[in-house]
């Protein structure tokens, strides 16, 4: 197996706050190669747009700190880079795509500025050479008549235009690896299936290794070889994409499953999870899935379970899975 | 012969002049909703699901009465509402209640759970103050909240909590039509299905009806027993939830319901992916105004614009089908 673009090893980021130290992100592990994508899934707080942000160092300071582990791009520690060089490698081998393109794109400059800019700064194009590759990224995240657009200032497109620019930009470098933090939640169905379609299709060009952040498990079944399931700061279950869906461990992956509305399928009632998602600030000792979970036993509320391999390549974070 | 529907509403059309410069001189007219026909039946849910901009929020709001139809008629319980004095305004309003997306927005942070599960008894009945609470302690059960939720105020409650909220005071009046328009969207995943069984046990229990608004395609079949499909201001493609989800007849519906991800990595359906960009509704296509971007466009779609005609069990606006070639 070649060794993979991205891993991540007992990532620990903790927000302090005046309510306590929240654990966002409690001991993550996990790695991309070159042309795969893992699914990153959980519920708000579960701490997986922490663990993005934790990648690329932009974890929001003073609040959050990292304590520990290391997040390995191409074998190089991340963790201990200066600012400085952070910022060389962001856009340049990391690159990230938001919910939001308009949280990515300056509203008062116009398309072809901001794609020249790290087209640029980082390749050192000028000039013409420069407006050409400007015009030939836009035209391969299928923008139609891109010389045109260059013209364009953000708020003159429509969402799904947008997020596509904000696609050129981030594969301009192209990077190693791409995360794309719920990339389609803004974005119309429809839309939504060409943007999951061009995505793959610049995977494919560019052997990218994706992480893709979402709670849409269509997506994820569609998109992703790997998935990997948080809650309340910690992976609780990982495998491939197959096994997750078809035979999950972990009973919250189990639950999430069953609780979503399937078409084509007439049920009477879902299979609904009980109770609120956890209080990151004041969670049970224990399995933090415990006070929900339809199969949680004495030894769930008192000890935290350990990662268990219940078949290689496949882990789940549950005593049920304790070997016997 | 089935009795009369709850609401009914007839080629419902509702037109916004765009005003342009100092004197807001008409500069054109979004066609927000064009001629649409559809009933809500006593007891059922119509689910509503389309893109942005294809009018389903300014549909929901005529029903609400906040917005007033440039044309067409809606008729509630077999009264048109043009014809409704000061009282009988009154009546409807209390009759059709809704619950919104944002749970965060909709509830006022300085009242209590108790005082905003009331406010529409104390505005509309003026109860004594031991019925109120009673009532309020009623509705609090009714949606599964404890009683002490009426002391606290909304920022104590999380997501999912604060939308049985929000149902709670919706249901205050005994209302006849609930429209929800997308109420699980803004709840996380794990939530969404509590809230989705509290709804239908509420409809099984009050014999309420709903107006069903979201984008997740699956939601909606699930809770809805029709499906209506708008697409740029009209309804394309109107039929039972079942029908309409599993076999769907006109392109866009099968566009649409091809682009909502089956929840298994094995099953891939036959994926249908729809250049171009919604048009504007300022300036609609003509003919059929799905043409810019159907699979199966003929000559005749770029001129004449399908009426919405019978099909497989369903009504269908689409030239493809030779019930509507005539």
């Amino acid at each position: 197996m070649t060794s993979p673009v991205i891993e991540v090893r007992d990532l620990r980021t903790h927000l302090v706050t005046r309510w306590g130290t929240i654990k966002a992100v409690d001991g993550v592990s996990f790695s991309v190669g070159e042309g795969e994508t893992l699914g990153l899934v959980g519920e708000s707080g579960s701490g997986k747009s922490m663990t993005c942000l934790s990648i690329l160092g932009l974890v929001p300071r003073p609040a959050a700190r990292i304590l520990g582990g290391q997040v390995l791009l191409d074998g190089e520690d991340l963790l201990t880079k200066s600012p400085r060089e952070m910022q060389r490698i962001r856009g340049k081998r990391v690159a990230m795509i938001l919910q939001d393109p308009m949280s990515s794109l300056n509203p008062v400059f116009s398309v072809g500025m901001q794609i020249r800019e790290p087209l640029a700064s980082y390749h050192g194009l000028a000039g013409r050479a420069l407006r050409e590759r400007a015009v030939e990224l836009l035209g391969s995240v299928g923008i139609s008549s891109p010389a045109a657009r260059l013209r364009a200032f953000p708020h003159q497109l429509s969402g799904g235009m947008r997020q596509r620019v904000v696609g050129a930009m981030a594969i301009a470098a192209p990077p190693r690896l791409l995360i794309a933090d719920e990339p389609t939640t803004s974005l119309d169905l429809t839309i939504q299936a060409q943007y999951l379609r061009l995505l793959k299709d610049l995977q494919a060009l560019h052997r990218l290794a994706m992480i893709f952040v979402t709670h849409n498990l269509g997506i994820v079944a569609k998109m992703c070889d790997r998935v990997a399931v948080m809650y309340a700061g910690r992976i609780v279950e990982a495998g491939g994409v197959e096994t997750i869906f078809r035979a999950p461990r972990h009973p919250y992956t189990r639950a999430l499953l069953e609780s979503v509305p399937r078409l084509g399928e007439s049920t009477e009632w879902l299979t609904a999870i009980e109770g609120q998602p956890p209080d990151l600030a004041a969670l049970p000792p224990g399995c933090a899935f415990a006070p929900r979970c339809p199969r949680a036993m004495a030894r769930c509320r008192a000890e935290e379970p350990p990662e268990f391999t219940p078949a290689p390549g496949h882990s789940s974070r549950c005593w049920l899975d304790a070997p016997p | 012969m089935s009795p009369a529907p709850l609401l009914e509403a007839t080629a419902l059309t509702k037109h916004f002049p765009v005003r342009k410069g100092l004197f807001g001189r008409p500069a054109g007219l979004v066609r927000a909703v064009d001629a649409v026909s559809f009933a809500i039946e006593a007891g059922k849910t119509l689910g509503l699901v389309g893109e942005s901009g294809c009018g389903k929020t300014t549909t929901s709001r005529m029903i609400l009465h906040v917005e007033t139809p440039t044309s067409g008629a809606i008729r509630f319980e077999g009264a048109p509402l043009v014809g409704l004095d000061r009282d009988g305004l009154r009546r409807y309003r209390r009759s059709v209640q809704a619950v919104f997306q944002d749970p965060y927005a909709s509830l006022d942070p300085r009242m209590r759970v108790g005082t905003i599960v009331g406010e529409p008894l104390v505005i509309n009945e003026r109860p004594a103050v031991p019925t109120l609470r009673k009532r309020v302690l009623e509705l609090l059960e009714l949606v599964g909240l404890p009683e002490r939720a009426a002391e606290l105020y909304p920022h104590e409650f999380s997501g999912g909590q604060r939308q049985r909220i929000a149902i709670a005071r919706a249901l205050a009046l005994s209302p006849k039509l609930v429209v929800l328009d997308e109420p699980v969207s803004a709840l996380d995943v794990s939530i969404r299905a509590q809230i989705l069984n509290l709804l239908r046990d509420l409809q099984r229990r009050l014999g309420v009806s709903y107006l069903f608004i979201a984008h997740d395609l699956a939601a909606v079949a699930h809770m809805s027993h029709t499906i209506a499909v708008m697409y740029l201001g009209k309804i394309v493609e109107l039929g039972a939830a079942a029908d309409v989800a599993r076999r769907p007849k006109h392109p866009y519906t099968q566009a649409l319901f091809s682009a909502a991800l089956p929840l298994d990595p094995r099953e891939r359906p036959e994926e249908i992916i729809l250049s171009g960009e919604i048009p504007s509704p300022l300036d609609p296509p003509p003919g059929c105004r799905f043409h810019t971007r159907c699979r199966h466009v003929m000559e005749r779609c770029r001129r004449d614009e399908p009426p919405l005609a019978p099909e497989s069990g369903r009504l269908v606006a689409c030239h493809l089908y030779p019930a509507s070639a005539a």
